[in-house]
């Protein structure tokens, strides 16, 4: 029998459970009435709906972008709910006021956030379907300055921060679903570094969606002071629906002189089953903003999961001697679709950007890298080193890459690297020939593959991650 | 070398198998048994390819008849990597390339899976690093190519001396040499067979598989065997590759029965 490389991807996904909760929750459909009542349920400010309001206007006039290599039916944007929240009394004063069934369903899916058994050195705000239900570490982190909190209550502490910064580096018709998501994000997580901190501790979001009709928008801010850094993780998984959930956030940072902000995620939304019915839409806006001289935003993204990722995490590089970096592996299976990649915006002089990406397409999947590295006219020594690196498993797969190149500016130098490997029966075979089982192979070749993006995660979340895609791609090939 | 008594180490009986359902191997025959070093040659086409693929278990030949016994087992109940385990052994007529994936953590990994079936204890990476030093002397391997990524980038003799490496790592009972001389230059060549000779004992066994005589100068085989359409039709020793060389394969083929 031939043995084809067609099996290898295909592990049980293991959070796809439901917690059943009494949510309160708005009717289907968008309108501006949504808006408001979106509004008064979270009692903001006058200036954060006029906000939604302005978003909301600019969105019906825009289009829903056609240009990713993605295919999808076209989405109803008034069948989904905007708003569905657990029903608890008001959040979170202490973690005994949260919902028991909550704190159950954060610790099933590892991340405990009770006193005794949380991680001892990161702090966490999880996030559940619209609203953050809990946030670790607060007093402790907020002895050395620090506020990490959901950004509904950074809306009533600190409104002047959110107001100074909230659309300054995605603008709110930015592209539609930014724009979408400017008009009805429900919640996410806030972080502010003062002056000269070194924020102590890791600092991590985790998202979950519950709601098989709710969309989940949430809406993340991180304010890196001067000479001040701070490394942030996100996580998130949902349950497995036959239908498609809208997922559609905007992450926004900020890194004054000679402050840095380490963003990683691992993203497991449930994907779909093999046949690509169910799973997330990941739409998803994220963009740094080197504002200060010297100053570093480093993203690391682990993208495992969803029917559909879109999304180009980015930096736009102001400051003078700026850094920028992009590391990432995505791996699609089954049906799965990703178009994903980043831009990098050389604006000031001497500023330098990284581009590592790893695709890893299996089963009938399509993986496209899409990157744009730009080099403005004044954005002399400018530097670009862009690696792009592509593996096929089977051969039904596809990968592809875009890379957009701009270059205004006769002193920079842009370099741009890309290979194609794939994982064949060849190599199964040989490695079997040296006493190697096929998962063993798998993994050593996919470890080896994302080695370099892996050694930028935090430790722990390295290993994770690494046992993650072993997990994915297990029985993808046999 | 020939030794009384000696066990047998492979079996062959009446082997046949497909390849994409077109018949390769036709009632095949062979006994190996330990010390021996067995050549066998025929011209392309002829079988000898498939015959060592099937010896290591490669999915896409479908054996139809016939039976294979390794050291007194079944080989074709084996899934690939178990005979590997086992102790047979395939030098690659063209070693697969594994980017990413280090030479040296691909040799421990392969070491550690023979060694654990042999229910001996897994050996650590810097143990490791001490026991394939000493092996590398066998092939005059620099250690430089243990940080590369496996067989990626390595010039045609390169590839050839990392299999032997390999070989000298598994200590495998049975080796099956497949086409090894071919793409080689005359020095990676004779380090190649000076390695296998370093290797060969009166416990392991060799099957050398070659369309040439000229690394049979090197590798001096016990028997020589002709394949021809998918059977051994000629044994015999040395001095049939010989003969084959100076009369070539045709001379073969005019001693087949009509209608073969």
């Amino acid at each position: 029998m031939s043995a084809s490389v067609s099996t290898l991807v295909n592990q049980p996904y293991k959070y796809g459970f439901v917690t059943d909760i009494e949510s309160d929750t708005l009717p289907r459909g968008l309108s501006e009435e949504t808006i408001y009542a979106i509004s008064a349920k979270k009692n903001e400010p006058e200036f954060m709906l006029e906000f939604r309001l302005r978003a909301y206007r600019q969105w019906l006039k825009m289009t829903e972008p056609t240009w990713p290599d993605v295919n999808y039916p076209a989405i109803n944007y008034q069948d989904i709910i905007y708003y569905s929240a657990p029903k608890q009394t008001q959040k979170k004063q202490s973690l005994d006021e949260v919902d028991p069934t909550l704190l159950e369903t954060f610790e099933k899916l590892g991340i405990p956030l009770s006193e005794q058994k949380r991680l001892a050195n990161v702090a966490v705000d999880a996030i559940f379907d619209s609203v953050s239900v809990a946030t670790t570490f607060r007093e402790k982190l907020a002895e050395h300055g620090v506020i990490f909190c959901s950004i509904s209550e950074a809306l009533k502490e600190h409104p002047e921060l959110v107001k100074k910064y909230l659309g300054s580096v995605v603008p709110i018709a930015d592209n539609y679903f930014a724009a979408l998501n400017s008009a009805v994000f429900s919640d996410g997580s806030f972080v502010y570094i003062p002056k000269g901190v070194e924020c102590p501790m890791e600092l991590s979001t985790y998202f979950r969606i519950n709601n098989g009709d709710s969309g989940q928008f949430e809406r993340t801010l991180i304010v890196a002071e001067e000479g001040s850094s701070v490394s942030y993780l996100e996580g998130c998984t949902a349950p497995m629906y036959d239908s498609n959930q809208l997922h559609a956030a905007v992450v926004e940072l900020v890194a004054l002189d000679n402050a840095s902000i380490k963003y990683s995620t691992v993203q497991n939304w449930y994907a779909g089953d093999a046949n690509g019915k169910g799973g997330i839409y990941n739409f998803v806006t994220k963009r740094g903003l080197c504002k200060g001289k010297n100053s570093k935003i480093s993203w690391t993204q682990v993208e495992t999961g969803s029917a559909i990722t879109w999304k180009y995490p980015s930096c736009v590089l102001v400051g003078d001697n700026s850094i920028g970096e992009f590391y990432s592996v995505a791996l699609t299976n089954n049906c799965q679709q990703a178009d994903t990649g980043t831009k990098m915006v050389h604006i000031g002089k001497n500023t330098r950007s990284t581009i590592v990406s790893k695709g890893i397409s299996a089963g009938k999947s399509k993986n496209s890298y899409r990157g744009l590295v730009k080099v403005g006219p004044n954005a002399d020594g400018a530097r670009n080193y862009s690696q792009c690196d592509s593996m096929l498993i089977g051969s039904n797969a596809q990968a592809n890459t875009y890379p957009y190149i701009q270059v205004q500016n006769e002193l920079a130098r842009v370099e741009h690297e890309a290979t194609t490997s794939k994982i064949g029966e060849d190599q199964l075979f040989y490695l079997a020939q040296r006493g190697i089982s096929a998962e063993d192979a798998v993994s050593m070749m996919i470890s080896g593959f994302c080695k370099d993006v892996f050694n930028q995660l935090p430790m722990e979340f390295a290993v994770e991650a690494d046992k993650l895609l072993s997990l994915k791609l297990e029985g993808s090939v046999g | 070398m020939i030794v009384d008594n000696a066990p047998t180490v492979l079996s062959v009986k009446n082997l046949t198998a497909n390849v994409n359902d077109t018949p390769i191997l036709k009632g095949l025959k062979l006994e190996i048994k330990a010390g021996e070093i067995h050549a066998i040659m025929g011209r392309n086409g002829s079988g000898k390819s498939t015959f060592s693929k099937i010896l290591a278990g490669h999915p896409a030949y479908e054996v139809t008849g016939g039976e294979v016994v390794f050291e007194g087992q079944n080989l074709l109940e084996l899934e690939a990597e178990e005979r590997a385990r086992s102790g047979v052994f395939l030098a690659f007529q063209y070693p697969v390339e594994i980017p990413g994936v280090s030479n040296l953590d691909f040799l421990r990994a392969s070491y550690n899976a023979r060694r654990k079936h042999q229910g001996l204890e897994e050996v650590d990476p810097f143990d490791f690093e001490d026991v394939v030093r000493d092996r590398l002397q066998v092939v005059q391997m620099d250690a430089s190519f243990l940080d590369r990524s496996v067989n990626q980038g390595f010039s045609g003799g390169e590839k050839k001396r990392n299999e032997i490496l390999q070989m000298a790592l598994l200590e495998p009972t049975l080796a099956v040499l497949d086409e090894t001389d071919s793409g080689l230059d005359i020095d990676a060549l004779r380090i190649v067979a000076e390695g296998v000779n370093q290797l060969a004992n009166e416990k392991n066994a060799m099957l050398v598989i070659t369309h040439y005589q000229r690394l049979l100068d090197y590798i001096i085989p016990d028997y020589v065997h002709v394949m021809y359409d998918g059977k051994i039709v000629m044994t015999g020793d040395k001095e049939l590759a010989l003969e084959l060389e100076a009369k070539g394969y045709d001379w073969v083929d005019e001693l087949q029965p009509v209608g073969v």
